[in-house]
């Protein structure tokens, strides 16, 4: 009994293993980690919004062309999207980024971010009243303009919460970039929490690991429940006026 | 545009004008004139087709069958400009509809700013002369959802009128309101007539349609059942629909 918990504190929890990894966690793979999920959440947001626009166009095959890519991409192992977007892009010769790993990690990551994003955006923008378009397209505005200056303004304020909550799932998400191979320098928080735990056949480097990731997506889930439901409130005060 | 063109006096024409949502045909054939520079009222029970007869003036709805004519224009016409045309049909909806994130000013300057492409300060100064102009100077930087019903809807006349619509149209546009509020805004209504301004309006405001009204059309089941002047359609209706319809809301 005692020699199992022994063995086990020894496997997870060594702290000698534990504080000789955090320094090089915090410094290389903390900014790693969070600079490529500020990457992907931007390549993300800006392809999501093109699909976005593209699920509520009115032409059925632009239509069909965004639903098929959202579901592909949600569909689909998010290690296998990588896999095949980070080391099929180069073998098929299509290069776009040379031999930078790093850039292909941040694409796919951010493609399949695209489409759990264009979700978030079409929900949002849905939400907005019809009315709020007709009476733009009455005052002559064309259906670009009605989606940029009425749209979208209105459509951020409901999508920003969900939004966020996607960022955690990408911060999470990014750990999968280990299956492209990384130089030392540009390894994320999981990658090194990997390496050093073949290197010392011992899993408290992960564990450190672990912990970092929670110290960064658990205060973030709270923020966001409690922004959404300021956001609730507030809406509900503006029914109550109206 | 096209070759064929009404007389100057006629401002809307529609003509035979079919539309239907599914199975349910909403206007059968429907042919009607509003002049110039009158208010033509179009009364009826609802679901005999009216507000799908205004939706229709300014493209809202495309009729599936028919014609209309704004200022001889056929905007029915493929390959019509509808962003061009609609800056001349002013609309004004059930529900106000304001810009929910804009404040009053911002709402009545944006389609100036954005369509007629005038600068932020002129799109704002003639912003201001409107708002002025139906009773809520002081109230540009509010935000519309502090404002009532009945201001938000004067707010949103405000916002139609200042990108110098030809024509209005009102759909029901007291219908959303409380009691209280409904004379402030068809008193800008009356004014707006008075004014010259060629009005098309839905209404359950039988007073409203009888005082205001050059011309005043009944509508029931998707067709034009009766068509004159409010004083022999409120006084000698013609038809047995129009009575039986006059006695239930009078």
């Amino acid at each position: 009994m005692f020699e199992g918990l022994r063995r086990i504190g020894e496997t997870f929890f060594d702290p000698q293993i534990i504080a000789g990894v955090m320094p090089q966690l915090l410094t290389v793979g903390l900014p790693n980690t969070l600079l490529l999920s500020v990457i992907a959440t931007i390549i993300g947001i800006a392809l999501g919004l093109v699909i976005a626009t593209g699920l509520l166009a009115t032409q059925r095959p632009v239509r069909f062309f965004c639903r098929g890519y959202v579901d592909l991409l949600r569909g689909l192992p998010h290690i296998l999207t990588v896999y095949l977007i980070g080391q099929g892009l180069p073998l098929a010769g299509l290069s776009i980024f040379g031999k930078s790993t790093y850039a292909y990690a941040a694409f796919s990551i951010g493609l399949i971010e695209s489409a759990y994003m264009a979700e978030i955006f079409r929900a949002g923008f849905q939400g907005v009243e019809r009315g709020q378009v007709e009476a733009a397209r009455t005052l002559g505005m064309t259906r670009w303009q009605a989606m940029l200056f009425v749209i979208l303004p209105q459509g951020i304020r409901r999508v920003l919460p969900p939004l966020t909550g996607q960022f955690i799932l990408v911060i999470k998400g990014t750990a999968l970039v280990f299956l492209l191979g990384l130089t030392a320098s540009q390894r994320d928080i999981f990658s090194i929490a990997q390496d050093n735990s073949i290197n010392n056949a011992n899993l408290s480097s992960l564990t450190a690991a672990g912990l970092l990731y929670l110290a960064l997506t658990v205060p973030m889930t709270y923020a966001v429940a409690a922004w959404g439901r300021r956001m609730q409130r507030g809406s509900q005060r503006g029914k109550v006026a109206a | 545009m096209t070759g064929s063109s009404a007389p100057a006096e006629i401002s809307v024409r529609f003509e035979n004008i079919s539309k239907s949502f599914g199975h349910v045909h909403v206007l059968k054939d429907v042919s009607a004139s509003v002049p110039r520079g009158m208010t033509t009222c179009i009364i009826g029970p609802s679901g005999s087709g009216k507000s799908t007869l205004l939706r229709c003036t300014n493209l809202l709805e495309r009729p599936e069958r028919g014609k209309i004519f704004i200022e001889g224009n056929d905007i029915t016409a493929p390959g019509v400009d509808i962003d061009k045309l609609r800056v001349r049909v002013g609309m004004v909806f059930q529900h106000f509809h304001l810009f929910s994130h804009l404040s009053v000013i911002e709402n009545v300057a944006l389609a100036l700013q954005k369509v007629r492409k005038l600068p932020k300060d002129e799109a704002e100064a003639r912003a201001a002369v409107q708002i002025a102009a139906i009773g809520l100077k002081g109230f540009e930087h509010r935000r519309s959802s502090d404002l009532s019903g009945g201001q938000q809807q004067r707010v949103a006349i405000a916002r139609a009128l200042a990108m110098e619509p030809h024509v209005m149209l009102f759909d029901e546009a007291t219908s959303a309101l409380d009691p209280e509020l409904v004379k402030g805004v068809l008193a800008i209504m009356r004014d707006l007539a008075f004014a010259g301004m060629t009005m098309l309006v839905v209404t359950h405001e039988m007073r409203f349609a009888r005082e205001v009204a050059g011309q005043v059309i009944f509508m029931d089941h998707g067709q034009i059942v009766e068509t004159g002047a409010p004083a022999q359609m409120f006084d000698a209706p013609q038809t047995p629909r129009l009575k039986y319809f006059l006695e239930q809301v009078l």
